[in-house]
């Protein structure tokens, strides 16, 4: 045996992380990969800065005027901009299982699922993949409210505790993203329900308007609906209404945890 | 035995670097293998032969861990894939059928990525990726997104990729399916210096008949699911006569089967790459 194999045998057999290490390991990776990805192709961060612009000087501007929605004395720019965020997210999040869609027929994904990387860990990899991209999406609508004259507590710890929120909603709505693509297995399918779903996710939720002027059956939605829990949250960090936080960062993970969960254990139709 | 009998012999004959016993697996109403049984030795270059759905892929899946086969077991030095499922893939580098690198990232991002996956330490993180780049004559386009590369490039990207854990046992699935005969004869050029340099195993399906006689140790035709030869090129032609080609043991092996034993998923799949690569 040649010198050389002798190395190779050792580097095989080198470091082996214990599961409990992998996770946050290969997190931090994908996190870096999405970086990456954002490097070479900045105009995705522009282009997805349009919609939350519009909503907030169009719709925003104008209920700004109308006062028709009771915000408990909150200029109603204020009281939208949150929610405003919260959105950008989401719909980053929801079409995120398209990527996986394209890996699976492409074959990155088999590459992947050949290294050793437990399900768990590659899905989580890359729901706060998708969360960091909100995340940094988030902070481009910051800076847009704050052109708008939005009043929120600027101060960076607030800022900070209102990026970790958007980081786990989002990956949060990116596993649910994967889970409808380890079910529908097709890119289009999964175009069509993300569009359909985003509509109900975003109007079944305290994001335009509080929770209370619903009927009662949106009300009911509203209540399982996640994203009204990070909207809470945010609008608690962020212009001081009042919010649960500890019940709402309890909502946020517990869906994280069960969204991973479930699209791992459906990634095995998508890998087949 | 004592240990010090025992040694000697441990070492003078490995454990094979694949050992396939048994295999069979269906999809639906497709017995895709039935019965798959090959051993790979240590540091050979093994080819797998056969016409479009004979199996090879599915034998690769299996061996590479993705897919859990209905019956038979598959050792990969020793390991069962099926139980040992982690610390197989450590030992393993695999390339797909179809191109798949990332073309979203640059050569050098998408070999870290693979390098992080397999745990690389930290330290020496930046010197594999560049090493392993640089054994596949990458070191030029390194930071250039992959959207450039031409075909040859990506593939050989892949190798990287793949090498960049120093595998003991590298598998690759069709390496040349579609690249011109230039970058054929590159992709073959770099895993032949690697292997004279390492050692390192190679097992690779391929249906260019003058890439197997020449560069497989060893090869195994398959057809329908089972090796139905298995010989070194040079006896396979031999057995059929002094002037057969490999081409000739391929035909007498499997027949006319090539048209429709293929299926439209890989007509599919090939075109696919064929698109990819034009
Ligand atoms: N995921 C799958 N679902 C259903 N059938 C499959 C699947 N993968 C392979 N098959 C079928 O199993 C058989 C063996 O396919 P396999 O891909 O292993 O062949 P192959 O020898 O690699 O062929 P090729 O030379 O075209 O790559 C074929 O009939 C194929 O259609
Ligand atoms: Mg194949």
């Amino acid at each position: 045996m040649s010198a050389a194999h002798a190395e190779l045998r050792a580097a095989s057999a080198e470091v082996r992380p214990h599961w409990w290490r992998l996770l946050p390991s290969r997190v931090w990776t994908f996190w870096v990969v999405e970086l990456y990805r954002i490097r070479h192709d900045r105009t995705e961060l522009y282009t997805r800065a349009i919609q939350p612009a519009l909503w907030l000087v169009i719709f925003g501007e104008t209920f700004n005027r109308l006062r028709v929605i009771p915000t408990g004395g909150l200029p109603y720019l204020d009281y939208m901009a949150p929610g405003i965020i919260a959105q950008s997210g989401l719909f980053i999040a929801i079409f995120y299982g398209i990527q996986i869609i394209w890996e699976r027929d492409a074959g990155v994904l088999a590459k992947l699922l050949a290294t050793p990387t437990p399900r768990v860990a590659l899905v989580s990899g890359k729901a706060f993949a998708a969360g960091l991209r909100a995340a940094i999406q988030s902070v481009i609508v910051f800076a847009l409210s704050a052109l708008l004259g939005v009043s929120m507590n600027w101060n960076p710890l607030h800022l900070a505790a209102a990026v970790l929120v958007v980081m786990v909603g989002s990956a949060f709505f990116s596993t649910l993203s994967m889970t409808i693509a380890g079910v529908v297995l097709s890119r289009e399918r999964l175009m069509g329900i993300g569009q359909a779903l985003t509509m109900p996710l975003f109007f079944a939720s305290n994001a335009l308007y509080p929770v209370h002027v619903m009927p009662g059956w949106l009300q009911a939605l509203s209540v399982v609906n996640p994203l009204s829990y990070e909207v809470e949250a945010l609008r608690g960090i962020l212009v001081g209404t009042p919010a649960n936080l500890l019940l709402d960062g309890l909502v946020l993970a517990a869906a994280l945890v069960a969204g991973v969960t479930a699209s791992s254990t459906l990634l095995g139709r998508l890998a087949r | 035995m004592s240990e010090v009998a025992r040694r000697p012999f441990a070492e003078t004959v490995p454990t094979p670097a694949v050992e396939c016993r048994e295999l069979s697996h269906r999809f639906g109403s497709v017995q895709a293998l039935d019965g798959v049984e090959f051993v790979v030795g240590s540091g050979e270059v093994f080819g797998l032969l056969g016409p479009n759905g004979a199996g090879k892929t599915t034998t690769i899946r299996v061996l590479v861990t993705l897919l859990r086969p209905d019956r038979g077991t598959v050792r990969v030095f020793g390991l069962d894939v099926v139980h040992n499922a982690m610390a197989v893939r450590r030992a393993i580098g695999y390339v797909p059928q179809q191109l798949s690198a990332d073309q979203s990232l640059s050569g050098y991002e998408n070999v870290w990525l693979f390098a992080r996956l397999f745990d690389v330490p930290r330290a020496q993180l930046r010197s594999r990726v560049q090493e392993a780049l640089a054994l596949m004559g990458l070191e030029e386009a390194a930071h250039r997104p992959v959207a450039t590369y031409s075909g040859g490039m990506v593939r050989r990207l892949e190798l990287a990729q793949a090498l960049v854990n120093r595998p003991r046992l590298l598998v690759l699935d069709e390496p040349t399916i579609g690249l011109d005969p230039v970058a054929r004869a590159g992709v073959w050029q770099r895993v032949q210096e690697l292997r004279a340099r390492t050692g390192m195993t190679v097992l690779l399906t391929t249906h260019y008949m003058d890439e197997a006689d020449r560069l497989c140790d060893r090869l195994a035709l398959m057809h329908r699911g089972r090796v139905v030869a298995l010989d070194t090129p040079a006896r396979l032609k031999q057995s059929l006569g002094r002037t057969a080609t490999l081409d000739d043991v391929f035909r007498h092996y499997t027949g006319s089967q090539l048209e429709e034993s293929g299926s439209f998923r890989d007509v599919r799949s090939t075109r696919r790459t064929a698109r990819r690569l034009g």
